[in-house]
């Protein structure tokens, strides 16, 4: 199949991008989105060409490190990575506009990659039980309910890719904050330092320069991994709870 | 033709020489300790952020070093331990179907085929339990039963069920956890991270590594760190056959360069290849995806009865299918390990019975598995990896069987350590994939999640004390002769790279690399394929030095300088992986030499000549290896063939 690429090539933070046209001939349905993206590559390097920097790694849609925001959407039409997104989603002739994650949390570093660093620094700020090597119980100590372990793990597969940021026309991380405060809240490992949690997480979101959550869920539209709509009703509460504790 | 000089033997010193079972107690309590207030003024470089250095480097910083950490992602969360699939074993023996420490040890050196150390695994399945009580106290949401208690399942080349895991994401929630661990010490100021940042060299300094030169891959800038001690976490170099299950990003610069500041290699040619992949589906395939090997404890693989047969499966009656695991290894059945699985499936396709596009697949067939536990149940234990499948080759596997091959996976191979984890270069400590130690000459599965993890959070942590408590480590100037040299010689090479201006891609050296290994040095090999590598090598190494093409400079992101970099390495790795396989003129676990085989088919080991890891000292030229042999002795596990019939 033939399609064209409209791709925003922008070469670094401080210059300005714009989207450039590429044709991309004699491509396969069976191609992933990234593996066409590596097709024009290699054409633009034969032409004397910089090829298009484009974060990816594990190619399978668990490391989080790719995502683009293809025709309007982050990822693209499919609820999946870009990275396990294939050409057969698209039609013969098709123009595909190719851009960045846009949000004030992820400044832009070079062509498609953008600075998501933001989200670890949530995570640092109390996305974690603090449980020491060595200090750990027997594993069968606390058991734990089967729906409870469920939740927290459909909680626990966020990928950090971004897209829930992306996607949201806030600029919001409330998603990705949500899906850590709920699998650490449901886990009876996660209770003593739960109150505090949420409020550190929370303050280091809007730290950031994320936007704030107005329920519109995008977000959950274009999450990869599934992560409920709920969690954010529960990230509400928990900080509501926290808050009202006068634990600040 | 010799391709080697034989230096002298070299034996791993660290182990007691106590009983077994009371090795690493032994170890520890001789270890030297380090006074709490003196961890403080003590730096350690981890690079990589993996099981392994993720796990080391929260430990680490919890004991009250200040560690420095690297690893070349955008974020810590990303390597590639992530996409491990199927879970981890733990001798609990919660099921009390007769596991125990021994049981773990005994299965892994004989799953192994006798190649690995019997203290080093021994101590692996001691810690083993540990890791699961540290996981779940971290909130990793492993899988449960009913009554709140954790699940487990069973893996290859085993008869209990020992294998912890969640859904099929058991690599993803443990780093997580490591990750979460190694946060909070980077919020408590304990761990200083770079992101974005590749190391390039290894500073040796009076005979000790004390430093890495690394490359902001953001900025492109230069940057020697000094430290007391350097660990690296980086994984393995699976993707030097190109096409791999490995993430695009990892590779082997750290170890090779490592290497040739002197740290010994061993065992290169001790590569998996992992029994159930995705096909490759042309040309343009830039990885292959792994299904995990748990979906064995369910799916009957099976091929037509006939050759070239190219009715759909569903036609195929159950009398002209040939179930060929379950009739050739009876007790094991579909359940082998994974080398023996890989080569049965090879065997299948070239004698004419595969399938799919160009005959290169078998089927993975859950009809049965549906049949008798109901669908729901199929899709809650493997949901996501139908769904992947299903994402990647546009077939239902639950309406029709998915197509499976073997690819590159893992490499047992990696840099020398010993006992302590330390490499031949004092202060050089290796952990998880990166270095040789626990699995011989193949892994059994859910193993690799056990070895990062007890490496990083419980081996590393108590043998670097002993290294940094007997001290003798001098501040390094920043302006050492040592480190100046290491310096220019990054920058000398990252020149030389972009001063090439050539006309070809540095993929399509990867690809050529990777292709002629895969054909030569793949699931089986011989002397004269492998000879034949073996004189393409330098000769592709040399036109990419004449002929690659890398644009834009070495002061900003450049994606394609950091793969011309890696692939440069690859091009010599694959030199010493060819002589290794020539010069182990055996059979044993993921090393098939086809000269090497018994009347049926299965491999031949030859204990009375090979029984050794094979260390390689780099002799100044990527030609000229000195080869080190250290004599493995098994007291408790003997070697025999291995049988799964």
């Amino acid at each position: 199949m033939k399609l064209t690429v409209r791709i925003w090539r922008q070469a670094g933070p401080a210059t300005e991008g714009r989207l450039v046209s590429y044709p991309v001939d004699d491509v396969s349905p069976d191609m992933s989105f990234l593996e066409m993206l590596d097709v024009l590559n290699q054409e633009l390097i034969a032409n004397g060409e910089e090829p298009v920097a484009f974060d990816h790694d594990c190619r399978e849609g668990i490391c989080g490190s790719c995502g683009v925001v293809i025709n309007g959407q982050a990822h693209g039409p499919e609820r999946t990575t870009s990275c396990q997104l294939h050409l057969r989603s698209f039609s013969d002739g098709q123009v595909i506009d190719v851009e960045p994650w846009r949000a004030e949390g992820f400044p832009v570093v070079k062509d498609l990659v953008v600075d998501r660093s933001a989200l670890d620094r949530i995570v640092q700020a109390g996305g974690y039980v603090s449980a020491p090597t060595g200090s750990a119980p027997d594993a069968h100590a606390t058991p734990v309910p089967k729906p409870d372990a469920d939740l927290a793990f459909d909680n626990a597969t966020c990928i950090g890719c971004g897209a829930c940021v992306a996607a949201c026309p806030n600029g919001s991380a409330t998603l990705f904050t949500a899906a850590k405060v709920t699998h650490l809240s449901l886990l009876p490992q996660g209770q003593p330092e739960r109150a505090q949690r949420v409020l550190d997480m929370v303050d280091a979101m809007d730290a950031e320069g994320f936007g704030g959550c107005t329920n519109t869920g995008e977000c959950v539209a274009s999450c990869p991994k599934g992560i409920p709509f709920a969690s954010i009703a529960t990230l509400n509460r928990e900080y509501l709870k926290s808050a009202r504790s006068g634990r600040r | 033709m010799t391709d080697y000089v034989t230096g002298d033997p070299i034996v791993d010193g660290k182990a007691p020489d106590v009983a077994l079972e009371n090795r690493w107690d032994e170890r520890k309590f001789a270890a030297k300790l380090v006074n709490p207030a003196n961890r403080r003024k003590l730096r350690v470089i981890v690079v990589g952020t993996g099981l392994a250095g993720g796990s080391a480097g929260a430990t680490l910083a919890e004991q009250g070093y200040h560690v420095v950490q690297f690893c070349v992602q955008d974020s810590p969360r990303r390597a590639h331990s992530v996409a491990a699939q199927g879970g981890i074993n733990a001798a609990k023996n919660y099921r009390n179907d007769g596991d125990s420490v021994y049981r773990l040890f005994y299965d892994t050196v004989k799953g192994g085929d006798f190649r690995s150390r019997e203290s080093n695994v021994y101590r692996l399945a001691q810690v083993s339990a540990q890791i699961i009580d540290q996981a779940v106290a971290q909130g990793v949401p492993f899988a449960r039963e009913y009554g709140g208690l954790l699940d487990t399942r069973s893996f290859g080349g085993v008869q209990v069920q020992r294998t912890f895991y969640a859904r099929g994401q058991t690599g993803q929630q443990l780093l997580i956890g490591a990750y979460q661990a190694l946060s909070r010490q980077i919020d408590a100021g304990n761990v200083e991270m770079h992101p974005r940042t590749e190391m390039l060299d290894l500073v040796v300094v009076g005979g000790r590594a004390r430093g890495i030169v690394a490359r902001d891959l953001v900025t492109g800038a230069i940057e020697t760190h000094l430290a007391d001690a350097v660990v690296l976490a980086t994984g393995g170099y699976g993707n030097v056959f190109y096409l791999s299950t490995n993430a695009k990003s990892s590779n082997a610069t750290a170890i090779w360069r490592a290497h040739k500041r002197g740290a010994y290699f061993a065992n290169p040619c001790f590569t998996q290849i992992h029994p159930t992949c995705i096909p490759r589906s042309g040309e343009h395939q830039s990885k292959l995806t792994l299904m995990s090997e748990s979906l064995r404890n369910d799916g009957r693989i099976w091929v037509p009865k006939r050759k070239g047969d190219t009715r759909a499966p569903s036609d195929i009656p159950e009398d002209e299918r040939d179930y060929y695991l379950e009739r050739l290894y009876p007790s094991f059945g579909n359940l082998v390990p994974r080398d023996i699985a890989s080569r049965a499936a090879k065997n299948q396709c070239d004698a004419g019975y595969g399938v799919g596009p160009g005959g290169l697949g078998v089927y993975l067939d859950f009809a049965d598995a549906i049949a008798r536990m109901g669908r729901p149940a199929v899709e809650a234990k493997y949901g996501n990896l139908f769904d992947m499948y299903q994402r990647i080759t546009a077939e239902d596997p639950y309406q029709v069987p998915m197509r499976i091959y073997p690819a590159i996976h893992y490499t047992m191979g990696g840099l020398w350590v010993d006992y302590d984890l330390q490499s031949t270069i004092p202060g050089l400590f290796v952990i998880g994939e990166a270095n040789f130690s626990d699995h011989g000459a193949n892994r059994l599965g859910a193993s690799a999640l056990m070895q990062g993890l007890a490496d990083g959070y419980f081996v590393l942590p108590a043998t670097l004390n002993d290294y940094l408590g007997h001290g003798g480590l001098d501040e390094v100037a920043p302006d050492d002769p040592a480190v100046a040299r290491t310096e220019d010689s990054v920058r000398d090479r990252l020149d030389r790279l972009l001063a090439v201006k050539g006309t070809r891609s540095v993929d399509s050296f990867h690809c050529e690399l990777g292709l002629l290994l895969w054909d030569h040095c793949g699931m089986s090999r011989n002397r004269e394929g492998l000879r034949k590598a073996l004189e393409r090598v330098p000769g592709l190494r040399a036109e990419f030095w004449r002929d690659v093409r890398i644009l834009g400079t070495g002061v900003e992101l450049n994606q394609e300088l950091e793969k011309a970099g890696r692939v440069a390495d690859f091009l010599e790795l694959a030199e010493l992986l060819l002589i290794d396989a020539l010069a182990r003129e055996e059979s044993c676990g993921g090393h098939f030499r086809e000269e090497y085989q018994t009347s049926d088919g299965e491999a031949q080991r030859d204990d009375e000549n090979f029984s050794y890891v094979a260390a390689w000292e780099y002799g100044g030229s990527v030609a000229g290896p000195v080869l080190h042999r250290e004599e493995l002795t098994f007291d408790h596990v003997h070697p025999t063939q291995r049988s799964y019939k």
